[in-house]
């Protein structure tokens, strides 16, 4: 056994703190270290090459770099170890920048921990055994759950790739928030036509599966090879059958409100979504509908030509293996009821930006025509609150939904486009247009449609005849003011949906404060989550606006491929081993396991059956808990072993 | 702190397109940065600020922006149209509301009937900007 020592100064990031001579020097003495030495970044060309020529020259077989944190180049220098037919499982590397110089300022005692740190390292080096990972085969199909744009574009991404897609979707219609949209600011383009062609594009791919009206009800498995159960409700209606001839509509007696049209209008309980949607089918809403068990009613299916309607129709349970997931499963408005200052549910003609949106759309519940609630009349004076929700940490949301003050200034410029003698005012905290062509877009609603701007926070809205007085202040001036509307807007703040909140719970996602995904990390994995095979895209792990969840869904659909493209993945070495002999079968290591990668198994052991722990080697993430857990001391940690940790303890309290 | 009733009617709105007819610019093209202020060597000599005064164009408050001194403390040095990020000819704004104020009160200076030490007091900006009214 040759050890080589290699202690990196990182310019003066660990030099400028560290005596890094001095700890060079200190390890020499130790048994089995065969050469210490210095160099100025390790990580560099000619720092590699040093220790290449040393494991030629000297013949090492362990390497030891002290430099930075093993997250950083771990796999820099295992790669060099792999190269030159060395067991990569046999490199230490040895943290003293991000614990040691960065964190302390006395160089005496910062040098004299790293000599410490050093020395536990080599005790422990010496102890550590090969390791070979295992492999597992991969699945090359996806699922993408949720189908709105992200979902959309991550499915279309990975079926133009080639890879066999399910699109999973819980409401009737593939399209999410952006199908209910009027249109998309900057660019003012109507956002059903620039959505439609993608929705079409998922009902013809044939490497897409869409399962529309469906959920996600249970997932198994680990990368590569996930066990997926969905269930599809019925629809009653047969898909294939339907002509969407729309005579079975007018004959229904049950009126419910439209979700589509944020429950602003009614709808029948058999009913097609919206126009464009798919897959184009109407269905039967089975909470309302009077036919479905028992039969009272069955006046569409008396009317309808194709025989498409069937009452009897049970919902399957689809069971699917996949190699990797994308969870799409996007956000939800705030329910700005909660804000009672502001009226929301108690005062006819506060509405949410949701439904000012669908008061503007051409296909909403006024067919265009700017008409508030209350008495249908057209609204002179529109006042926009920003932050309904949003940053306000002691009651409601503590970020910026980040679409907001965009949404409210392309609302208040439609309303000026729709209504010429009408006035808009947007009350704000700050405008935030921070996005291509948004500034732009904020200064044309100013300079251009005369959109006013009120730099305050309103403090509270009060019903005046069928008027709405606004409450406000304008801190620019130092006035409190009062005006009157005749609507007014709350820019709602966006929360993670339902479905978010389900999946994460089902995948066991951590998710944040707040309750969106977390990602694996914020800036360099922004995609990716924390359980290998799973991804993210667009608004499950934060706000994003159209074009950055477009693109965040394209990322996913890349980072998904990775996993897709290989036959088999090498999986993580350092994991949990179960001596069966120590093994007593008493599953406190299963209760333990945060990732569900331990089960009892039953043995045969001189002809009784027993019960022993088996760790599945594909789910293990190596985080220990199980073998700290084990009262027999039956589980060791590969690589951490019990051994192997006393003896980096011994040299760290040597002292 | 004052208040203030805010309201779009027909007075706040000629008030505001007036200005802009006398200035030539686009009121709503200030996003309150308030740099004109920030630069203007007498803004400590005004009791409102200049960008104060344009939010109040933009919400037609008339009697607030003519009750100010800001645009009479002006001196026309144009460090502020210069400097405006969003290219308004704030000076040109200046101007528009002491040309209101003079438009609107037409017999307040007869420049015959004016005592002579008066006359000689009289700083020649409110003479210049008389006689440019009279020749419409």
């Amino acid at each position: 056994m040759k050890i080589g020592v290699y202690i990196c100064e990182c310019g003066s990031n660990i030099a400028g703190t560290v005596d890094t001579e001095k700890v060079a020097q200190s390890a020499e003495p130790l048994p089995k270290v065969a050469v210490s030495r210095v160099y100025r970044y390790a990580c560099s060309e000619p720092g590699q090459n040093l220790i290449t020529q040393d494991i030629e020259e000297l013949g090492l077989d362990r390497v030891i770099v002290a430099a930075c944190s093993p997250s950083m180049h771990e796999p820099t220098f295992r790669a060099l170890l792999r190269e030159k037919g060395l067991n990569p499982y046999l490199l230490e590397m040895v943290n003293i920048r991000e614990q040691c110089s960065w964190v302390h300022s006395d160089k005496d005692q910062a040098t004299d921990k790293a000599i410490s740190l050093l020395t536990s390292a080599i005790l422990r080096n010496t102890l550590m055994k090969p390791l070979t990972p295992k492999k597992v085969g991969v699945i090359n199909k996806a699922l993408v759950i949720g189908g709105g744009i992200a979902g959309i574009q991550s499915a279309l991404d990975l079926a133009e790739v080639g890879y066999q897609t399910y699109l999973v979707e819980k409401t009737p219609s593939i399209g999410g928030k952006m199908a209910q949209l009027d249109k998309t600011f900057p660019t003012l383009d109507c956002s059903a036509c620039i959505l439609s062609p993608k929705m079409v594009d998922v009902g013809r791919h044939p490497n897409i599966t869409l399962l529309a009206n469906s959920e996600v009800i249970e997932v198994d498995g680990y990368v590569g090879n996930f066990n997926v159960k969905i269930r599809k409700k019925a629809t009653y209606v047969d898909p294939v059958k339907c002509t969407l001839c729309d005579e079975c509509v007018p004959v229904c007696p049950v009126i419910v409100h439209d979700e589509y049209n944020a429950d602003l209008s009614p709808r029948r309980a058999i009913y097609i979504p919206f126009p464009q949607a798919v897959p184009a089918t109407y269905i039967i809403d089975e909470e309302a509908c009077l036919g479905i068990d028992p039969l009272i009613c069955a006046k569409c299916r008396d009317v309808c030509g194709p025989d498409a309607i069937d009452f009897d129709m049970k919902p399957e349970i689809i069971e699917e293996e996949f190699g990797a997931i994308i969870v799409a499963t996007g956000y939800e408005p705030y329910p700005i009821e909660n804000i009672g200052e502001y009226g929301y549910g108690t005062i006819h003609n506060v509405i949410s930006g949701l439904e000012f949106e669908r008061i503007i759309s051409a296909s909403g519940p006024t067919d265009g025509v700017v008409r508030r609630p209350s008495d249908g009349k057209v609204p002179k004076t529109v006042v926009f609150i920003h932050c309904a929700g949003s940053r306000d940490p002691a009651k409601h949301l503590p970020y910026c939904s980040k679409v907001c003050c965009m949404y409210s200034t392309k609302h208040a410029l439609q309303y000026r486009h729709l209504v010429h003698d009408g006035t808009a005012v947007n009350f704000y905290i700050d405008i935030r247009t921070a996005g291509k062509d948004f500034e732009e877009f904020y200064q044309r609603a100013a300079e251009e449609d005369g959109v006013i701007y009120i730099k305050g926070k309103v403090s509270e809205l009060i019903e005046d005849g069928d008027q709405v007085l606004v409450r406000g202040v304008n801190t620019l001036t130092s006035e409190t003011v009062e005006m009157h509307a005749d609507l007014v807007v709350l820019a709602t703040g966006l929360i993670p949906s339902e479905g978010t909140r389900q999946i994460a719970k089902m995948l066991k996602l951590p998710v944040d404060s707040t309750g969106f995904i977390r990602e694996a990390h914020p800036k360099l994995k922004p995609v990716d989550t924390v359980i290998s095979g799973v991804f993210l895209a667009g608004t499950a792990s934060g706000p994003k606006d159209i074009p950055e969840t477009v693109s965040h869904a394209s990322g996913a659909a890349s980072r998904a491929s990775t996993i897709l493209a290989q036959k088999e993945l090498e999986i993580e070495a350092t994991i949990a081993n179960v001596n069966e002999i120590l093994c007593r079968g008493c599953g406190m290591c299963v209760d333990s396991c945060p990732y569900s990668a331990i089960e009892l198994v039953a043995k045969n052991s001189f002809g009784h059956t027993i019960k022993v722990a088996s760790v599945n080697e594909a789910l293990c993430k190596g985080c220990g808990t199980c073998s700290a857990t084990c009262l027999n001391g039956a589980i060791n940690h590969l690589g951490y072993t019990d051994s192997q940790i006393l003896a980096q303890i011994q040299a760290l309290g040597g002292k | 702190m004052s208040y203030e009733y805010i309201k779009f009617g027909k007075e706040e709105r000629e008030f505001r397109q007036k200005i802009e007819e006398i200035s030539g610019e686009n009121i709503f093209s200030c996003y309150q940065c308030g740099k004109c202020s920030a630069g203007c060597m007498f803004s400590d000599k005004m009791d409102r600020t200049v960008n104060q005064q344009i939010l109040r164009i933009q919400l037609g408050q008339k009697e607030k922006v003519l009750s100010a001194n800001t645009h009479w403390v002006c001196a026309s040095c144009l460090t502020c149209s210069v400097r405006c990020p969003r290219d308004i000819d704030v000076a040109a704004i200046m101007e528009a509301i002491r040309e209101y104020t003079l438009r609107e009160e037409p017999e307040k200076i007869k420049i015959s009937e004016l005592p002579k030490k008066v006359l000689e007091k009289l700083p020649n900006i409110a003479l210049v900007a008389n006689f440019r009214k009279k020749t419409g």
